[in-house]
């Protein structure tokens, strides 16, 4: 790891980092971009929202699903996006326990990305259910039929660790936000922005006793979110391995799962922290050498998860099952080999180059590298879903997958429900944590002066 | 006294300052002090002489009953509607700890970030030195220190005085 000592730059004033950052969201600095890309969301949104429509009103059938690939793009975006979400707990509640300062720049809009990435992944499951107003049914009520949910099931596992996983995230980012809510309230001069800041700052002062109890909670609580991160993931895992499916039924899918999560959230992390400090003029808080480190932790999570990659082959090859020897075949060669190479290519090679310092300091060849990552990691969740199931046990029930156009409409309308909450976020909330880059600045000038 | 007090807040330059100057308040004998900052201050606590949080403890209860709760959920519904499934266990705890482990994770986290609030005496809309002038910048650049109106040494002129001495750049009465 680099020098801690210095990853902001410490000739700037503490109140001038409050008076920055509560500034972008109190006089908006970009007013016109930011709308552009509001428009481009909502339309996204829109899109979405057709899709749903034309989903409740016709049913899955519009989707190119059918046996035997009936989990394509529902569950294959649902991974690909709680994926996503994983780095952003990760950032703050891991970088928080190992005393990584550099996470104080990056944590809130990771812990914000997180968010509204669980409420995509989320959705896609209900959606998914066929008549989703029943989606009730998962829950343990007392029904008039006298059934319950089906706790054995790795299905029924999958709501409460979402809902956890989402409620915990929640939880942990409005915590660490509140300090930060009333400074923006302290700073705010018009009515409206002082009512808002006033009550979501649920009357935060500052005072020690209350920093006291507040640092404990939060600690706390980051430790519970490490492990609930990995929990979570390997929940998503063993929807897959508890079954007997070829490519699927193996014990190295829960790690396996877990580090391509941190792959590819670290990726959009990258991206998001490279377009908010070019957008914003955050460059004093988002240095280049916060690049640096990201670029570090890019290559050694994407080295974890080529592991992944090696190891599956050794898996299938070691338990000399035929069918097993079949799907790894298939993979390869088969009728979507182009998303396991797909998969190899845009995840690992462009990766290599960040082992080059000045490609990982410099801001659009780390943003490129992160965008392949993400089609990377994308095309190896289609590959993970497809490839097992279009060919399984019975010769009989081979079919192929085709996403047809609402497949291909619901997913990039998803990218508009993460998209226009996220902006909404930026618009109205300090997107750095204040205090924290507060006291990081101070610890540095302490360190300066002896 | 006429009018009602809360107390006098002093401000200071620097984390520095401030923790000297609880430390000699401290000393002098006051008791009702309390600190404002913009960030959660190391040793300050301790200069202050605040009690240790029971965060903690509130958590793992809160860990326990979730971890409990999960638990036998999970067992009546299998008890209260037993599905055969291929012989399998009824009682099958390795597929029990997943929820098990979520609900410990929910409630402990939730329990404890409920008691923070709730200790805090959070949310709450106004304070007493939310009117002091220069209260607004304990959240941006200024530490603050707050000697009690209630505390048994407090007199108007000689705590302000005395707090002029210990170096705060402002010293202002706060009324209730």
């Amino acid at each position: 790891m680099t020098d801690q000592s210095d990853i902001l730059p410490v000739n700037q004033s503490m109140g001038g980092v409050s008076d920055q950052l509560t500034g972008i969201p109190l006089h908006f600095p970009a007013e016109r971009r930011w709308l552009i890309a509001m428009l481009f969301a909502s339309l996204l949104l829109l899109m979405f929202m057709v899709s749903v429509v034309e989903l409740f009103t016709r049913g899955v059938g519009i989707w190119g699903i059918n046996i035997p690939v009936n989990w394509a793009f529902a569950i294959h975006n649902y991974v690909w996006w709680l994926g996503i979400g994983h780095a952003g707990t990760l950032i703050s509640a891991l970088l928080l326990l190992t005393q990584s300062e550099w996470r104080n720049s990056l944590n809130r809009f990771a812990e914000t990305m997180t968010l509204f990435a669980v409420i995509c992944a989320g959705i896609y499951p209900v959606l998914h259910l066929g008549r989703p107003w029943y989606l009730y049914w998962m829950f343990p009520y007392p029904a008039t039929m006298n059934v319950w949910p089906q706790f054995r099931s790795p299905l029924e596992w999958d709501i409460w660790a979402v809902l956890t996983y989402l409620t915990v995230s929640f939880a942990f980012w409005y915590t660490g936000l509140i300090p930060d809510l009333a400074a923006a309230r302290d700073r705010a001069t018009k009515r409206g922005w002082q009512i808002f800041f006033g009550i979501t700052s649920l009357g935060w002062r500052g005072s020690a006793a209350h920093w006291l109890r507040w640092s404990q909670a939060y600690r706390l609580t980051a430790g519970l979110a490490v492990p609930l991160v990995v929990s979570v993931h390997s929940e998503v895992s063993l929807l897959f391995a508890a079954g007997q499916i070829p490519g699927w039924h193996s014990t190295i899918f829960p790690p396996y799962f877990v580090m391509g999560a941190a792959f590819s959230g670290f990726a959009v992390v990258s991206i998001i922290a490279i377009s908010l400090r070019s957008w914003f003029g955050l460059k004093n808080l988002v240095t280049d050498d916060h690049l640096d480190l990201l670029g570090m932790v890019l290559i050694a999570t994407g080295l974890m998860t080529a592991y992944g990659y090696v190891f599956e082959i050794f898996d299938a090859l070691y338990s000399g099952d035929a069918h097993e020897l079949q799907t790894l075949a298939d993979r390869m060669t088969g009728a979507y080999a182009w998303t396991y190479w797909g998969a190899i290519v845009f995840n690992f090679i462009p990766l290599q180059a960040l082992w080059w310092r000045i490609v990982r300091r410099t801001g659009w060849m780390l943003m490129l590298i992160s965008i392949s990552v993400v089609i990377g990691m994308w095309l190896e969740r289609y590959m993970i879903l497809v490839t097992s199931l279009y060919r399984d046990f019975l010769v009989s029930s081979w079919s192929h997958f085709t996403p047809t156009f609402w497949d291909w409409s619901t997913y990039f309308g998803t990218i508009g429900l993460f998209l226009v909450p996220f902006l909404l976020a930026i618009r109205f909330i300090p997107m750095i944590s204040i205090f924290e880059t507060e006291e990081l600045l101070h610890e540095e000038k302490e360190e300066e002066h002896g | 006294m006429a009018e009602r007090a809360y107390g006098l807040l002093a401000e200071f330059e620097s984390p520095e300052a401030l923790t000297a100057a609880a430390k000699k308040a401290r000393e002098a004998g006051y008791r009702r002090l309390d600190a404002f900052t913009p960030f959660p201050i190391e040793g300050l606590a301790r200069t202050l002489r605040l009690p240790r949080p029971k965060i903690s403890w509130v958590g793992l209860i809160g860990g326990c009953s979730g971890c409990g709760f999960a638990f036998l959920m999970q067992c009546f519904t299998n008890y209260d509607f037993p599905l055969n499934v291929g012989g399998r266990p009824l009682y099958a705890f390795s597929a029990f700890a997943v929820v098990m482990f979520e609900l410990t994770i929910l409630f402990s986290a939730l329990s404890m970030i409920v008691a923070m609030l709730w200790q805090n005496g959070l949310p709450r809309l106004n304070y007493p030195l939310f009117a002091a002038e220069q209260f607004h910048r304990a959240s941006k650049d200024r530490f603050f220190l707050c000697v009690g109106a209630d505390d048994g040494k407090f007199d108007k002129d000689r705590t302000s005085g005395f707090l002029q001495e210990l170096g705060a750049s402002s010293v202002e009465s706060v009324g209730r």
